[in-house]
């Protein structure tokens, strides 16, 4: 009799190459994303030292972080911006690596494309030097973000050097309220346990009301298993994850399909197996989140008032004000804000923006607020527009852009105005993250657009009410 | 070919940055970030905090760093979970070029800490009452990695390293070439595994 294995051992077990000393293995990658703005350094560096990529085909490149998203677009509006995109498309092309460029049809957030695409697979190995890539655990990989250097290792060797990161099984029992989403699962969870709360643990997202979600609400969950500081997150491939990959460009055919799907089959933790740590959380308690602070765990319910400070943590809790402008036991709700954004590799999927369109449909951005939706892909983007989405989201005053990490991160082109209060449907709420000065709050993208509509934030149950009236 | 210098002793000044979630952002903000190198960085390093203004080169006076006592301190005393955030490894870059050696914190966060020890700063670990003893005194302090000790005024104390980050740090070892001297047993894994998964294997495009 072995020990039941948990989805994470068996996972790990598959990839070993070889047991390095004290505990680290050295495990196999099946999968290397770049994007230009920290893949171009790796691979100019590994050419500089005279290393070549061990096997190029399953390497893949895109540009989405500084590249431009207006429509009409040729390049980058980052000061010295085309230098990444030159130096990814150059060491792209001498490798020999598939590189997925701004007029691409496939182009997009990497996080996005790669389930589009079936580059990502259950069970595969694959990293990103974006801390991002644990997003991709939904569709049942392993999957986590690496520093440039590592990028290097992994491209020359094939492998990358590791301990094995302590299992961690999160639990989501029942179901989502009505106008609550896989977002706010993540913000509940974070905000509970702490931004620091799955530290050196992978976690394995379990329970009824995980099954229930679509690949996209998976993805948006396993997203934002980096906010909580773990290695990685992931969730046991179903049927609805082969449904989904099921003729993708990338997905296998054929009898490799079958084979594959044999295999897949068998990816799901054992009964009885043990976990490092377990956290369960009641589903059907979760509120839609928001953020009042400069960290996701500084989340609240959309109900609550911005809480007071913590014992030990006057002085963050008290900078985080000041830099938010807030003032604790102020309610969320009603707070004015400036601007709203609908983009990222979180949430700015096709279900995404269905969501936020339904909200908008027929009504108008308040007076002054700044209102922008970015689709994650180019794909996304077509089918959206093949839907009418795109004229629900410009009739009421949203701008419409072509696809890219956008507004998520400021890199010294696109910004908001200085100082802009943003609802932002994106993962990172930290000082400055999209902009000197720029505050921002966190939140599903129906609670976006629902404050895009109020001109300040919103429960966006409360529009859905109106509606069944 | 060594990945960096050996590191085994830092003594110095200690700068305490004692804040928890120092993330990337804000080691180095992306605007920063102006070429595609490993250089070029340090000017950049916390511009948020640093300077009065973004984009402005005016030091804050109000900035640990700004204090000519803390000028270029080859150690960081920081919060919990430092280095969370993007895995911009520029943070690190910057951090190495402005003379940081060592950081000192309750925590780092994953991504952070591998770009550490990838390009020879020591991360070590040590309780926050222990760091804030340390900031308080506001002696230098000097860190001693074989011995895995930290010593600082009449403070003494001892951290954990995992093994083979001592080695790689100690030697000053470019991980790369270890790994590729295991490449009879990498070319074994994929000749076997070829067979049990060849969905995983992809046609090449050139
Ligand atoms: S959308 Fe934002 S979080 Fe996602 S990869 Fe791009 S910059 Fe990073």
């Amino acid at each position: 009799m072995t020990n039941p294995r948990t989805l994470l051992t068996k996972l790990w077990d598959a990839h070993v190459v070889a047991s390095l000393s004290a505990g680290e293995d050295l495990i196999a990658i099946d999968r290397i994303f770049l994007h230009e703005r920290t893949g171009s350094i790796a691979l100019r560096s590994l050419a500089a030292s005279g290393r070549h990529v061990l096997d190029p085909g399953r390497v893949f490149a895109v540009t989405d972080h500084i590249v431009d998203t207006l429509p009409g677009r040729t390049g980058s509006r980052v000061p010295g911006g085309d230098v990444f995109l030159d130096a990814t498309r150059e060491e792209t092309r001498k490798a020999g690596i598939r590189l997925f460029d701004v007029q691409d049809p496939d182009q997009g957030i990497v996080h996005v494309i790669s389930p589009e695409l079936a580059i990502v697979l259950p069970g595969v190995t694959l990293v990103c030097p974006d801390s991002h890539s644990c997003s991709q655990g939904a569709l049942g990989a392993l999957a986590w973000g690496i520093g440039s250097t590592e990028a290097e290792h992994a491209m020359a060797t094939g492998t990358l050097r590791m301990s094995k990161p302590k299992a961690m099984r999160v639990t989501f029992d029942g179901r989502l309220a009505p106008g609550v989403t896989a977002k706010d699962m993540a913000l509940a969870l974070i905000a509970t346990h702490g931004a620091g709360g799955g530290k050196g643990h992978a976690i394995e997202f379990a329970g009824e009301a995980v099954r229930a979600l679509d690949i996209e609400g998976r993805l948006t969950l396993c997203n934002m298993a980096t906010e909580f500081s773990a290695v990685t997150g992931f969730v046991a491939p179903d049927e609805a994850v082969f449904a989904y990959l099921d003729g993708r460009r990338f997905a296998p055919r054929g009898a490799a399909w079958e084979a594959a799907l044999a295999t897949w089959r068998t990816l799901a933790t054992e009964p009885g197996a043990r976990f490092d740590r377990e956290i369960a959380i009641d589903a059907s308690s979760i509120e839609p989140m928001v953020s009042w602070g400069t960290s996701p765990q500084s989340s609240v319910p959309i109900s609550a008032v911005v809480p007071p400070a913590r014992i030990g943590d006057a002085e963050s809790h008290a900078r985080a004000l000041d830099y938010m402008a807030l003032d604790a036991g102020q309610p969320l709700r009603g707070i004015p804000i400036d601007a709203a954004f609908i983009g990222s590799c979180t949430n700015s999927r096709l279900s995404d923006l269905r969501r936020a369109a339904a909200i908008l449909d027929g009504r108008r951005v308040a007076p002054g607020v700044t209102a922008i939706v970015v689709p994650g892909s180019s794909a996304v983007r077509r089918a959206a527009e093949a839907e009418g989405l795109d004229r629900i989201f410009t009739a009421a005053g949203f701008e419409w852009r072509m696809s890219g990490c956008s507004l998520c991160f400021y890199a010294g082109g696109d910004g908001f105005a200085p100082g802009s209060r943003v609802i932002s449907s994106t993962n990172r709420n930290f000082e400055g993250r999209q902009g000197p000065g720029i505050r921002t709050h966190i939140a599903s993208p129906e609670m976006v657009a629902a404050s895009a509509i109020a001109g300040a934030i919103a429960d966006p149950r409360v529009i859905a009410r109106v509606e069944a009236l | 070919m060594a990945g960096f210098a050996p590191v085994r002793h830092i003594v110095g000044v200690a700068a305490p940055l004692l804040r928890a979630n120092v993330d990337t952002d804000a080691i180095i903000p992306s605007r920063e970030i102006k070429g595609v190198a490993k250089t070029g960085l340090a000017e950049g390093l916390f511009a948020d905090w640093r300077y009065l203004a973004a984009g402005s080169r005016m030091p804050d006076p109000s900035f640990i760093l700004n204090d000519p006592r803390f000028a270029h301190a080859p150690i960081l005393l920081a919060g919990a979970n430092f280095g969370c955030g993007s895995s911009r490894e520029h943070a690190v870059w910057a951090l190495g070029e402005y003379g940081v050696r060592a950081i000192v914190a309750p925590s780092f966060a994953p991504i952070f800490r591998g770009n550490c020890v990838s390009n020879g700063i020591i991360p070590v670990v040590l309780d926050a009452a222990t760091i804030l003893a340390i900031a308080d005194a506001g002696a230098p302090a000097a860190i001693d990695l074989p011995t895995q000790t930290l010593v600082s005024g009449t403070i003494t104390v001892s951290f954990d390293i995992d093994p083979e980050t001592k080695v790689i740090l100690t030697e000053g070892l470019d991980a790369i070439d270890r790994t590729l001297r295991q490449g009879d047993a990498i070319a074994a894994f994929h000749a076997a595994d070829r067979i049990a998964r060849p969905w995983v294997y992809l046609e090449s495009i050139s």
